[in-house]
């Protein structure tokens, strides 16, 4: 599914707040149509690093790319072809769900006729079409979660960028957003997503990467790795960062 | 591409409009708080007609004052607690496009309020306050404090101590606005002819049109992580 050529890339990226460095030359390649789970203790500059693929916040050094486009010189042409999931969930609770998507097609300049037709599929591709008129205050966080899926995909983006998408989410609405994402990228679309899950990330992620005192500690395809195998990986790398 | 900056401007004004219609959260709790202090002040105060001239502006505009460092708080707030902001900022849309469309929401819902205060004062302090230039210098003065409190609230809504913060740092710089528009609403109050008093609404245009255009060139570094 992915081809070679990579659609995001890091050069010798470098974030810092005040005296704490985040990341530190970070080269990184994702390449079309890859999943990648990045995983790390925290602290390890997950979050950050997919707040700067988003454009949300501004490299120290170095340089980021997105489909070609320079961050953040070019954002505003990288920030259409992203999708963001967080933790939290992105939405104002007291619209109802289909004016949260309305809300969000108009500032990505999407007709209105074809923003009512995507909001409805998107609501009915996460199973939220019945509750379309109901306010997000009254949703549970399973199906926050969803309708936040639904927000990000919501513009056809090429990457979808997750920052823990998985917390607070019960079993059975863990399995949910499991097959929304498998979903999405089934579709083509290219994923990071953070995650303190490593079984989770083993079994649905394409690629694996471990973030570790600001560098990738350690980079594999996830299909030669079981659960188990990816955990003692993760131990190592992480307990070498301690121990250096 | 970016999405049109009005088009943008006017969705988030519509979806704040929206949601306020629906919550009454922001527009309740300012309200409540402005009732709450004319009457306290209208207790507090028991002055002759000719006193009651002299304070009446000032009642008005603290009033007016905390009732929207109240809703710049509460609007800012909820945009960060859920991480809409971030959701804004992912659009390609112009940062200035936030800044103007929470603006534009925060100044009705203040001048909402103000509108409320006017025929209350009236009543409580026995002196008309509906008057057009009253209006006028309302309009004025809530537009400078929104463009202010939007740009400031925006910075203290990323710290712990936000809602102590706002009022500590807005209040000095909101100054020439409250000093302008308590000035001319006290001369229309007192029947002072134009010539004495519109040299204060002028000011206020002038300081508006200032802190417009700085708050719209400082508002890409304050949205900065």
């Amino acid at each position: 599914m992915a081809d070679a050529s990579p659609l995001i890339e890091t050069r010798a990226l470098t974030k810092a707040y005040d005296l704490l460095v985040v990341l530190r030359k970070l080269d990184l390649q994702v390449r079309r149509g890859e999943f990648v789970a990045l995983l790390g203790p925290n602290g390890s500059g997950k979050s950050t690093l997919l707040r700067l693929l988003a454009g949300l916040t501004k490299p120290t050094s170095g340089a980021i790319f997105v489909g070609g486009w320079e961050i953040p010189r070019e954002a505003a042409a990288v920030r259409a072809q992203i999708g963001m999931v967080s933790h939290k969930v992105l939405l104002y609770e007291n619209l109802t769900a289909l004016e949260n998507l309305r809300f969000f097609a108009r500032l990505y300049a999407i007709p209105p006729a074809e923003a009512e037709a995507r909001a409805r599929a998107r609501l009915e591709q996460v199973g939220l079409a019945r509750r379309a008129d109901s306010l997000v205050r009254t949703f549970s966080r399973g199906m926050q979660q969803r309708l936040s899926i639904a927000r990000a995909l919501l513009h056809n983006p090429d990457v979808l960028l997750l920052d823990e998408p998985y917390t607070g989410l019960d079993q059975d609405a863990s399995l949910t957003l499991d097959g929304l994402l498998r979903q999405a990228h089934a579709e083509g679309r290219t994923i990071v997503m953070s995650t303190h899950q490593l079984e989770r990330a083993a079994e649905i992620a394409s690629r694996v990467l471990i973030l570790s005192r600001g560098g990738v500690g350690y980079d594999a395809p996830a299909a030669a790795l079981s659960g188990l195998a990816l955990a003692a990986e993760y131990t190592r790398v992480t307990s070498l960062a301690v121990s250096r | 591409m970016n999405t049109p900056f009005l088009a943008a401007v006017a969705a988030i004004v519509a979806k704040d409009l929206r949601a306020e219609l629906r919550s009454r959260e922001l527009v309740s709790s300012m309200a409540l708080f402005a009732l709450l202090s004319i009457l306290i002040f209208s207790f507090a105060l028991e002055l002759n007609r000719l006193a009651r001239q002299e304070a009446i502006g000032g009642v008005l505009w603290v009033t007016v004052a905390f009732a929207s460092i109240i809703g710049l708080n509460r609007s800012l707030a909820g945009e960060r607690d859920q991480g809409n902001l971030d959701a804004m900022l992912l659009a390609p849309i112009a940062r200035s496009a936030v800044f103007f469309g929470k603006l534009a929401g925060n100044f009705v819902f203040t001048l909402a309020v103000g509108l409320i205060l006017l025929p209350l004062l009236t009543v409580l302090f026995n002196l008309n306050l509906v008057q057009p230039w009253v209006l006028v210098v309302l309009a004025l003065g809530v537009l400078g404090f929104s463009v202010v409190g939007t740009l400031l609230a925006t910075m203290t809504v990323q710290t712990r101590a936000r809602e102590a913060l706002l009022p500590i740092v807005m209040l000095p710089v909101a100054l020439p606005v409250l000093l302008g528009a308590v000035r001319a609403t006290t001369a229309i109050l007192n029947g002072a002819p134009l010539e004495d008093w519109i040299a204060w609404p002028q000011i206020l245009v002038v300081v508006n049109v200032i802190y417009l255009t700085l708050c719209y060139l400082l508002f890409d570094y304050v949205i900065e992580d």
